[in-house]
Parts: structure tokens; sequence; C-alpha cells
């Protein structure tokens, strides 16, 4: 079951932003990786939120602190839902970002006092595991954890395309490995991560897991529980939602044990001149005022997914992605990195243009309407085992049409000709 | 169709991008830099040699990057010997002063020689970065001597 162009359609007239032309062609959105586009129903839901109910959540005694405060909690019952979480799993970031360091800091935290016990305790000698694919969001966290805690820094290296499989990642747990940290759906490559099969690895030595959700959580049905993380982390503003809103999943158990990253207002029981009690979580995670037109809008972002349908999503942008690959893999001089055509990938692709900087390649996109992303894509070790310094990467959403890949395709065909490097 | 991006691909930045004047680091030098944009991950090593006037005698450069960072670095590998630092500083602000303009300004060729082909960048400010990436390098060199 995949999206008929008639529903593609019907789905572009809710985007305002895709009527624009740029430099007089209409745009080609291919950047929803970065930052996805905003429907009506978003743009509406937080704009009625606003008109209609705003007033600050969990605290005063009148009609509008009611009012919001169901909206507010509602959205979290929503988003849960669609991630196969249970409410007190959510918590409100402020973007991926965010919510990965809340874990690394929390963990750091509850290590500092050298009272940490059980799955907890990390410590001199214990392992912090990455891959060598990882966004540096997922990244420079656990460097800093492990420089707190004494802990060691480890990677699963990648091959040639960017890749990396479960026996990479079983051959480098042991069972000094407390944190398994990784994203379900690479941002460069597209690869889809065995997270199953990583979880099970990681539990038979005891190490936790933490699942960078940003570009699976958008494009795929996610189900936390079923997956069995321990934390997982997505941003708002890559599923058709609002920036300055993000979610930090913590499973029941791992969320009771963890101390807050950051304290203050709205987090507390009892609060004395030496020393505070926290609530327990989701609100034990969500210090000070919270972003609630924000959280408003999200809620309304998935609901408008949840109407097309996770599983329509992912057939219709791999569909996309497969046309997108095959077609760049025709085109003399461009190597694309992740997994071949024919291969499971997420809707996107990252490419290197031979002889032609991804700058160079980007703007001469631009000025035929295309936008794309060009650089490290915030994944600096990804990109110097490619042995390039940047790529260039173009990513489908719900409303990406065949024809404009096509036109994508015929764009990057002509840039080798443009540059005067074709042989 | 006109070509939109004429203004920024200049016939003499895309020649300059393939002749690369100047690549290769010199082995004696008195300053060297290394600098780095962190967005694209662009990257220039400039090494140059002064004698005792002051004059540049000598700038070898290394680095990869976009057309118009590297184009850049081979146009200032052309300018920049044969004149003194004062004199160079002065030529490195009236690019900067360029690159600011947005589009408005078309730079002095007694001044600028062949950078004044990178003008047309100034319209594009996601690009300045990738153009002021070797000038500013040199600025780091000159600062050293002083
Ligand atoms: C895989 C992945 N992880 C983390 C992030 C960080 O997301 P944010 O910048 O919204 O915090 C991104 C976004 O670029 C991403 O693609």
């Amino acid at each position: 079951m995949t999206l008929t162009e008639g529903r593609v359609a019907q789905l572009r007239q809710d985007f305002p932003i895709l009527q624009t032309e740029v430099h007089g062609h209409p745009l080609v959105y291919l950047d929803s990786g970065a930052t996805a586009q905003r429907p009506a129903p978003v743009l509406d839901a937080e704009r009625d939120f606003l008109e209609q109910h705003n007033s600050a959540v969990h605290r005063g005694a009148h009609t509008l602190a009611g009012l919001s405060t169901l909206d507010f909690e509602d959205a979290r019952e929503t988003v849960a839902r669609f991630v196969g979480a249970d409410s007190d799993e959510i918590s409100w970031a402020s973007n991926a970002t965010d919510a990965l360091n809340t874990v690394a800091i929390a963990l750091a935290k509850a290590n500092a006092a050298g009272s940490a016990s059980g799955r907890m305790r990390i410590g001199p000698g214990d392992e912090i595991l990455v891959t060598e694919a990882e966004h540096h969001a997922n990244l420079v966290p656990w460097q800093e954890l492990a420089a707190l805690t004494g802990a060691t820094l480890r990677w699963v290296e990648v091959d040639d395309a960017g890749l990396w499989g479960i026996d990479d990642m079983r051959e480098k747990l042991t069972d000094r490995t407390r944190v398994v940290a990784f994203a379900h759906v690479s941002n460069v490559t597209g690869m889809i991560a065995p997270v199953e099969e990583v979880v099970k690895a990681a539990r038979s030595v005891g190490a936790l897991v933490v699942l960078d959700a940003c570009q699976a959580v958008p494009h795929r049905a996610v189900d936390f529980h079923a997956l069995g993380v321990d934390a997982a982390a997505f941003s708002g503003h890559k599923m058709l939602g609002p920036n300055g809103i993000g979610v930090l999943y913590l499973a029941r158990e791992f969320g009771r044990e963890l101390p807050p990253a950051r304290t203050g207002g709205s987090m507390i029981t009892t609060v004395t001149m030496e020393r505070s009690e926290y609530l327990d979580p989701p609100q034990r995670f969500e210090a000070g005022t919270q972003p609630v037109p924000q959280a408003v809008g999200l809620a309304a972002a998935v609901r408008y997914l949840e109407s097309i349908g996770m599983n329509a999503v992912e057939a219709h942008e791999r569909q996309l992605a497969e046309r997108l690959v095959s077609g760049l893999e025709s085109i003399d001089g461009i190597r694309v990195v992740g997994p071949a055509a024919g291969v499971d990938r997420s809707g996107l692709a990252s490419f290197i243009v031979d002889g032609v900087h991804a700058h160079d390649v980007g703007q001469l996109l631009d000025v035929q309407g295309i936008a794309v992303r060009v650089g490290h894509h915030c994944a600096q070790p990804l990109h110097r085992r490619f042995g390039v310094a940047a790529t260039t990467r173009a990513s489908a959403y719900v409303h990406t049409t065949e024809a404009e890949i096509d036109r994508l395709l015929e764009a990057v065909a002509g840039v080798r000709g443009y540059f005067g490097v074709d042989a | 169709m006109s070509d939109p991006l004429a203004g920024l691909y200049q016939e003499l930045i895309l020649e300059h991008s393939k002749r690369r004047d100047g690549e290769g680091l010199i082995e004696a030098f008195d300053a060297e830099r290394f600098d780095r944009n962190p967005t694209c991950g662009d990257e220039i090593r400039l090494r140059i040699r002064v004698d005792d006037a002051g004059v540049i005698t000598g700038l070898g450069w290394e680095g990869q990057g976009c057309s118009i960072s590297q184009a850049s670095a081979s146009v200032l590998a052309g300018l920049a010997p044969g004149l003194t630092r004062v004199d160079l500083e002065g030529r490195i602000e009236a690019f900067r002063e360029l690159m600011r303009s947005r589009g408005g300004g078309v730079g002095d060729p007694e001044v600028l020689e062949d950078a004044v082909a990178f003008a047309g960048v100034s319209k594009f400010p996601m690009r300045v970065k990738c153009a002021m990436l070797s000038w500013t390098a040199l600025e780091g060199c000159l600062a050293q001597l002083r």
C-alpha cells in the first residue's frame, strides 16, 4: 500500500510553502530530512490554541489553565500512542539533541557522587558504544559522558558505503559495555539499523540502549515498547511539526531510576532550603515552562501522519528512494553512499559528484528551484570515512512526487557538464 | 536561457578553481595558518615568506573545498607576492568590504586585480564565507608578523 499520485497531489495542497517559486521555478523541496515543512492543520492547531486556550499549564485555577493543561496532556498521549509508549514515558525536550543530552547528562549526574548502581553505573574501564555513522547529536554527548565518568568511548566502524551490521555491533559489545547509542535510521545513508537485534545483544551484556529515532519516527511506524529500547529521542520539526519541541522517550523502569538533568520549577514535590524532592517522570524531566503550543502543534502533526498511515508513508518514500538511487547511479561520475539500489533504505540519498564540491552542486540545483542539503550533515566522522568533506543529500517526504525526483535527476545529470569536469 | 549563476561562477573563477595557482606548501616560511569552515568542512593551510623589508616573497597553500574557495586561494596567490604586509592588509579589507556589499559593490581592479571577479559572490550570502576563507587565513598569517 502506497500513496496514489492523486493522494499526493491532494496532500500537497495542505503545504502552503510548496506553492512558492524559487528562482522562477516551482519549489522542489528535497530537504525534509533537515527540517520538514508544515501542513495547514499543524499551523492551524498552534494558532487555534494560542487564540483560544493559551495559558500556563499545571498551575493556576482559572479556566484557561484547565483547558491548556488538557491540550498539553492530550498532546502527550497522542505522541505516546504514535510511538508505542505510555504517556508517563514521554517527556518534552527542545529537540532531539536536547533529549539525547538529557540522558547523557543525567547518567553523568547519577555517577557523579559515585552512588549509581546496577545498570546505571558507569565508571573507569566501562565502555560506551556508538557507531561511526552517528549524527554529532548522538556522538558528542557520549564523548562527554565518557570523559566525565572515566569510561571509554568505542565505536562500530562502517564500510565504504557507510553501513554496519549486527555482527559488527556484536564484535564491539563486551561485558563492560554500559550504554549502546545508535541511530534507528541514518540521516546520511538512509540505512535502517537492526534495532531489535542490537537490543537483544545489548541486553545480554546488561547495557542500556539509547535510540536516536530522529529520522525514523517521521517516516515509518515505530513502536518503542516492541523495540525494547531504554531511551529514544526525536524532533518535532522533522515530522511536519513545530520547531522548539523534541521528545524524550524513557522506558518506565529506566525513567524512574534516572535523576533529572535539569532542575527547577515544575519538576519538584517538596522544596526546602536544603534539598528538594523530584516528581516522577515525565515531569521530572520537564524543568521550567514547557513548549505548550509546540506540543499541541506536534500532536496535530501526528494526527496528520496517522490520517495518511505510517505504512503508506514508508511505502511511498521507499518507492521514491528506489527511483532516486537507481536514477543517480545511472549518471556518470555520481557515487551514492548507503544501501545499494534494491536494498531497504529510508526516503533519502546522499551522493558524491566526482570533481564537483557539494556546495557547487547545491548552488546549481537551487537556481533550478531544487532545495537539497549539502555539507557533512553533522556527521563528520562518517564523511571522513567516505574521504570527502561534504555530500549532497536529497530527502523526500509525504508530499514528494516522482516528477520531483525526476527533476532532481535531470539537474544532477547536468552538474559535471556545467563545471566542465565530464570526461 | 541566460545563466542565473553567471554572477557567481564567472569564467575566471571556474578557470582559477582548476588552475589552483600557488597550490603546494612552501618549505621555508615565516607564518602559517590553518583555517576551516565548520559548516561546510572547507579547509586551507596557508604559508607565507617575507623579506626584511616586510614584502611577501612567497605564498603557498593546500586545501580542499568548493570552486569558490579554491579559486579564491588561487587568485590570492597571484595577488599577494611583491606586496608589503600593510598594503596587503588594506587589500584584504577591500575584499571583505566587497564581499559584504550584498551585490552592490564592483571592487577596484587596481586594488583587487582578478579578485573583482568575486563581486557576484556577495549576492549569495551562503557563499561569502567560501570566498573569504583564504583571505582570512592570510590575514591570520600577517597578524603573526606584527
Ligand atoms: C539522525 C539525527 N539525529 C539527531 C538530529 C538532531 O536533531 P535536532 O537538530 O532537531 O536536535 C538529526 C537532525 O539533523 C538527525 O538527523
